[in-house]
């Protein structure tokens, strides 16, 4: 499991693990029944505290992306459930939230990104997969 | 005894005329990684000293696992593990040799695990330390500071002056140490980003006092960068409730907020601005606007 920590940025370590996680499910890299690495190896892989990788791990079962089992390991959820699919949304928003950014920034309108994504739909016809 | 495994109240210490610490009160709990950070010449080896009971208390008081320090040193040194700044192994000896030496003077220690981290650390027992890298040198040190398994780990600026790899090792052994139920990793440091990533407290110590303690969650959560678009031009930093640091010019001023966020909400409306941007701060970040 790839997950990358910075301290640079302001956000809160347990708060990377969770969206880098999701980030590994909503993109398949990480599939239902995958089991996550114990909590104390994925903080001693990470060099962060073992509270904050359990922090994100309580928060993930929390919101329906992983699941305990009964003295085994913690494992990906069933990521057919329509929460999966929000959170694939998620992923989506925020790089559209970027991309609106960038356009204002460079003094473009809404309606310049509208067109070239359209333009850019033409040329890249999309591969089927569950939606 | 209190709850505390570290208690110290109100620790004043001079060395001649100069005072190195002034009035500090830490009440550590037991379990977890707590990080002091302090620059240079802060005063942060002179506190773990007391805590060893290499220094007496001038004024105030230092108890550890609810033992005087100074006056019961083997109840407190015997349930310690330390690494000093200087990793300091006497240079003529072999490696079996320290630790056989050091064995001797603790009850628990776990020759098996012992055994562990020589070949976790690839340290040759029959090699002396004058022969051997800074880094090894250091795991040797870090060896002997972990091998009796102990309550309280305390290490001095772990990782300065050491490459990468030696320094994943040593961080790797205070999360594997914090890991075992109940244990308690004491560490200091002026390298932020290890704080940021392995301590559960953290204490700033700036000057020889302590300017801010308390989880790392709340120290973070109480900072904040914040642009303020005020509704007239300023040609200088207007005035803001709670804040440390300000730049800017005309209408756009960008202060570091402590507090909370109400605080900061009211703030801006009592000085007739609006809030633009507002970024979380790291604890490189929250370290600098304190000790500004």
């Amino acid at each position: 499991m790839q997950i990358q920590i910075q301290t640079q940025g302001g956000v809160p370590i347990y708060l990377q693990v969770m969206q880098q996680i999701k980030y590994l499910v909503a993109s398949g890299r990480l599939q239902t029944g995958d089991e996550l690495p114990s909590i104390r190896a994925l903080a001693e892989e990470l060099i962060v505290n073992p509270n904050t990788i359990a922090r994100a791990y309580r928060e993930l079962e929390l919101e329906g992306v992983v699941e305990k089992r009964r003295t085994s390991g913690t494992f990906v959820a069933d990521s057919g459930s329509p929460l999966a699919r929000k959170e694939r949304l998620k992923v989506l928003k925020q790089r559209v939230d970027h991309l609106l950014i960038e356009t204002y920034q460079m003094g473009f309108e809404l309606d310049d990104v509208v067109k070239l994504l359209q333009q850019s739909a033409i040329g890249s016809k999309p591969t089927k997969k569950g939606s | 005894m209190s709850n505390f495994v570290i208690d110290i109240k109100n620790l004043c210490r001079s060395f001649g005329e100069k005072e190195v610490l002034h009035d500090v009160s830490l009440a550590i709990p037991e379990g977890g990684v707590f990080g002091l950070i302090g620059s240079n010449g802060a005063g942060k080896t002179t506190l773990i000293k007391h805590i060893l009971g290499s220094h007496y208390a001038q004024s105030g008081s230092v108890s550890v696992f609810g033992f005087d320090p100074v006056r019961e040193p083997v109840q407190v040194l015997s349930k310690i593990g330390y690494m000093s700044e200087d990793r300091d192994v006497p240079s003529w000896m072999r490696v079996q040799e320290i630790i056989d030496f050091t064995k001797s003077f603790y009850a628990k220690w776990d020759s098996s695990y012992a055994e562990d981290l020589i070949h976790l650390f690839e340290l040759n027992p029959k090699q002396r330390i004058r022969t051997m890298s800074r880094g090894q040198a250091a795991r040797v040190c870090l060896l002997v500071a972990l091998a009796h398994r102990p309550q309280l780990l305390i290490l001095d600026e772990p990782s300065s002056g050491l490459d990468p790899i030696i320094r994943r090792d040593i961080l790797s052994a205070i999360v594997r140490t914090t890991a075992e139920d109940g244990r308690t990793v004491f560490f200091s440091s002026h390298l932020l980003d290890e704080v940021e990533r392995l301590a559960d407290r953290v204490a700033i110590l700036h000057q020889g006092r302590i300017l801010f303690h308390d989880t790392l969650d709340s120290l973070l959560a109480s900072f904040r960068r914040v642009t303020l678009r005020f509704t007239e031009s300023h040609a200088s930093a207007p005035d803001l409730a709670g804040s440390l640091m300000c730049r800017g010019q005309d209408r756009e001023w960008t202060y570091v907020h402590r507090g909370d966020r109400e605080q900061l909400v009211q703030a801006a409306e009592n000085a007739n601005a609006q809030i633009v941007v507002e970024h979380s701060l790291n604890l490189d970040d929250v370290f600098v606007s304190c000790v500004h």
